[in-house]
């Protein structure tokens, strides 16, 4: 249970060294993504001008205020509150994201399912919990909007967030077949027998 | 008699998806600082001290508690002796089109994401309002001069995981009983745990599922004024939170704060059963209108 500090791109070994209940503090930047992000770039067929290799993305679509292009503010948005939203509904997306984009981590609530924690262990990945619903302290790691893309989209945009100190994440499902998920599911599939039996009901 | 003016509503509309959005009422405050105490997870205990440490972030930066300003939902309440507009008939329509402007200005005003599209184009047209949105229920009052607005900004986590069974009467209550169980387990953490798991019995279909909504975002210390189902809500209560989801599906003890129950009588064939969820950060806003003026609150 090893905490990392680390600036990003990572390598895929930098990747492969975590493992879950390890917390992971980020830094440098960070790509902002979501639904109609992904859908856009992996159904639709449309392209980013963004080098995602490496990287870390967060689910999210960020509330932001329109401002004038400045040094502070480079794509013309401040940001106002950004948090993060339940990645469950990208899960399909993980391998093509990985494998076409270069992606290393993803940053969500709530966990993902098998076809992440495969993707993760064949390119190389790992998915960081944040802690849902907490976005006034989330938007305190986040120094600037650096840029956006695919804004027609807007709020569900590519956003490139300039990072600091964005932690501490949990590691929540490694590229070696862990998930806090699956162990968490498991143990609540176990007990499931005794709420119903607390209740006066068969399972 | 109290007399109001469409923009009065317009401001308070306004004036409440804000405030719903920043400040979490104190009973939810209180649920969170009470898992937090009871919680034996380790992780899960992390969770919920950065629950708590987001509050008084919100609070200390003015920002909004969650980045996802929800659907929002306006429930208005009527007394007998209220006039709106002309200072003698109450002019509903202009109740409803003060509050689409006043939920428009908060989110260009502020500004605000608007998180509501479409259903089909995925347009967004970032005012927050849509076709059918804000959803606006309006209700009555014996209470004579007062006209009372509460705002909730549903959040999509907790509102994407909702059920609704329509069982039969040979299945009992057992059925009302495994379908919440099932459903929370089904929920896992993308709900944003802990929850109030609000549970319809009754009703028709539609009206089940508005009582599951109604049940989730009601103050938590209330009971349900139905004494079977107050007495149903406490064995829930303890039920869910022997499941082990624990804090955002990590594991641990505090999977939910409360469970709560609306009912509704029902066909004497029907046995239906809803369940919708609020997340923990389980916002809400009030203001009520009497001939003194306007009071803000939870």
């Amino acid at each position: 249970m090893a905490h990392h500090e680390l600036s990003l791109p990572v390598t895929e070994a930098d990747a492969r060294r975590l493992r879950v209940n390890d917390t992971v503090t980020l830094n440098t930047t960070l790509f902002g993504i979501r639904d109609a992000s992904y859908i856009a770039l992996f159904d639709k067929g449309r392209s980013t001008r963004f080098d995602l290799s490496g990287h870390a993305v967060i689910h999210t679509a960020p509330n932001v205020r329109k401002v004038p292009v400045s040094a502070e503010h480079p794509a013309g948005y401040a940001p106002v509150c950004i948090g993060t939203t339940t990645s469950d509904r990208m899960e399909r997306f993980t391998r093509a994201l990985m494998q076409t984009c270069g992606v290393r981590f993803i940053v969500g609530k709530g966990g993902m399912r098998e076809g992440s924690l495969a993707a993760f262990r064949e390119f190389g990945g790992v998915y960081l919990a944040i802690v849902g619903g907490t976005a006034a302290l989330e938007t305190t790691w986040i120094e600037q909007i650096e840029d956006v893309d695919l804004d027609d989209l807007n709020p569900e945009s590519l956003w490139r967030f300039k990072i600091k100190g964005f932690g501490p994440l949990l590691v929540a499902m490694d590229s070696h077949d862990n998930s806090l998920y699956e162990a968490v599911k498991d143990d609540v599939d176990s007990k499931r027998a005794a709420a119903l039996a607390r209740l006066g009901v068969s399972a | 008699m109290l007399h109001l003016t469409p923009l009065q509503i317009e401001d308070a509309a306004k004036a409440l998806y804000i405030q719903a959005l920043k400040s979490l009422p104190p009973d939810v405050k209180a649920g969170i600082d009470r898992l937090a105490a009871n919680e034996r997870g380790e992780t899960a205990k992390s969770v919920l001290q950065t629950m708590v440490t987001n509050i008084s972030v919100a609070e200390d930066t003015n920002n909004l508690l969650c980045q996802d300003t929800g659907i929002p939902i306006y429930n208005v309440t009527i007394g007998r002796n209220v006039s709106l507009g002309d200072g003698v008939h109450f002019d509903g329509a202009a109740l409803k089109a003060a509050i689409i402007r006043g939920c428009t200005r908060a989110t260009t005003e502020h500004p605000l994401r608007s998180s509501v599209v479409h259903p089909i184009t995925r347009k967004n047209e970032h005012t927050s309002c849509g076709a059918g949105v804000p959803v606006i229920h309006v209700d009555f009052t014996d209470s004579p001069d007062e006209l009372e607005l509460e705002m909730i900004p549903k959040g999509s986590g907790s509102e994407n995981n909702s059920f609704l069974k329509m069982a039969i009467p040979a299945e009992g209550i057992a059925a009302v009983k495994r379908f919440v169980i099932d459903s929370v387990i089904a929920a896992g953490g993308k709900t944003c745990p802990p929850t109030i798991v609000g549970v319809g019995i009754g009703g028709t279909s539609d009206l089940c599922v508005h009582l599951a909504k109604k049940a989730a975002t009601r103050a938590l210390g209330t009971s349900s004024t139905d004494s079977e189902a107050a007495a149903l809500e406490k064995e829930l209560s303890e039920a869910v939170n022997l499941l082990g989801v624990g804090p955002q599906g990590l594991g641990g003890d505090a999977t939910s704060f409360a469970v709560h129950i609306e009912l509704a009588a029902t066909h004497i064939t029907m046995n239906p059963v809803a369940v919708n969820m609020q997340c923990h950060s389980a916002r809400r806003a009030r203001a009520i209108f009497t001939p003194s003026g306007v009071c803000f609150g939870f």
